[in-house]
């Protein structure tokens, strides 16, 4: 054996380390992102998720101008902070609608009454069916759907503040 | 032991008195899980047999081929994910339909693209998949040359 290649074990061990710190320091974004973007909504008549509100089905998007569908929770805790931001989205005239996934109408209506209700309509989605066809990994998530019923932009977790004026962008996009 | 308001020992607390929230903080970083669980039942067919044995291995062959969108890495044959149970019943629901397990994960990955599928395809990304063995195989047989000539 030579010389050099003595030294290859620790030259090998030295590049794992190295590429372990790497990815470490680097995180892998484990995100799976819908493949629909571009792709008009799939056809969907979800009943309503409350008694008080409007359901929601894909004939709704599209009526010529953008909106926010929110898929969210009651059960889901970021979306406790989400609903804030979506509010103040509504106030600055976006049309957010929502899907709430797996959820009780009796947990959802505590859940609208303590953090607040941006949604014209939400549409109740028990067995995760709509969230699994339109590509949805879990909630909270976003889609931006223009007036056509196409789907323009996929936002996965929570809207914080700090991505409102992104989300304002990608509506003005979609108009 | 008593200790009195003027006492230095107020101000520096205990290393007992740390370890309590640190103990409380770490059993609720384990519960946090729980609190992303809803309170609906699993779906129907989430952890029932279809009553066809032929349409159940169908379906129970293709749940081991498609991929956990929450336990990344695993199966939702494998997963106890609610996403993973509802998936379950959405392909026993379509097998039992008359849907083919190939229009089905066809369907899938038209939404997740390639990802939720473990079964490798011929794309280009899975050429070196496809290679590996045999690039294996030719260093082997020429390591396998060297040796006998000698």
């Amino acid at each position: 054996m030579s010389r050099g290649l003595r030294f290859a074990p620790i030259a090998l061990l030295a590049l794992l380390l190295l590429a372990m710190i790497w990815r470490l320091s680097k995180p892998v974004d484990t995100s799976v992102r819908s493949n629909l973007e571009g792709k008009p909504v799939p056809a969907f008549d979800l009943g309503p998720a409350l008694d008080t509100k409007l359901a929601l089905s894909s004939r709704d998007l599209a009526t010529g101008n953008p909106h926010l569908v929110n898929v969210f929770a009651s059960w889901c805790v970021p979306c406790v902070t989400e609903v804030k931001v979506l509010q103040q989205l509504k106030a600055t005239g976006v049309a957010v609608e929502g899907i709430a996934v797996r959820d009780r109408p009796e947990d959802l209506a505590e859940f609208l009454a303590r953090n607040g209700d941006p949604y014209e309509r939400i549409g109740g989605d028990p067995q995760s069916s709509v969230q699994i066809s339109l590509g949805s990994s879990g909630v909270p998530e976003s889609f931006i759907v223009d007036g056509k019923g196409v789907i323009r932009y996929q936002h996965i977790g929570p809207i914080e503040s700090s991505d409102a004026a992104m989300i304002l962008r990608q509506l003005d996009r979609a108009r | 032991m008593t200790i009195t308001s003027s006492s230095p020992r107020k101000q520096e607390p205990s290393k007992t008195r740390i370890w309590i929230p640190a103990f409380a903080g770490m059993t609720m970083m384990f519960c946090a899980p729980l609190w992303a669980d809803s309170n609906l039942p699993a779906a129907y067919w989430a952890n029932r047999q279809l009553p066809n044995a032929r349409q159940e291995a169908q379906a129970q062959d293709l749940m081991e081929e498609l991929r956990c969108l929450v336990c990344q890495g695993q199966s939702i044959a494998d997963s106890d994910a609610e996403l993973a149970g509802d998936m379950r019943d959405l392909v026993r629901r379509r097998i039992a339909a008359g849907e083919k397990p190939a229009a089905i994960r066809a369907w899938l990955v038209q939404r997740y693209g390639s990802w939720i599928s473990y079964k490798p395809t011929a794309e280009p990304a899975a050429w070196p998949l496809w290679l590996a063995p045999l690039g294996l195989l030719l260093v082997g047989a020429l390591l396998m040359r060297r040796r006998i000539r000698r």
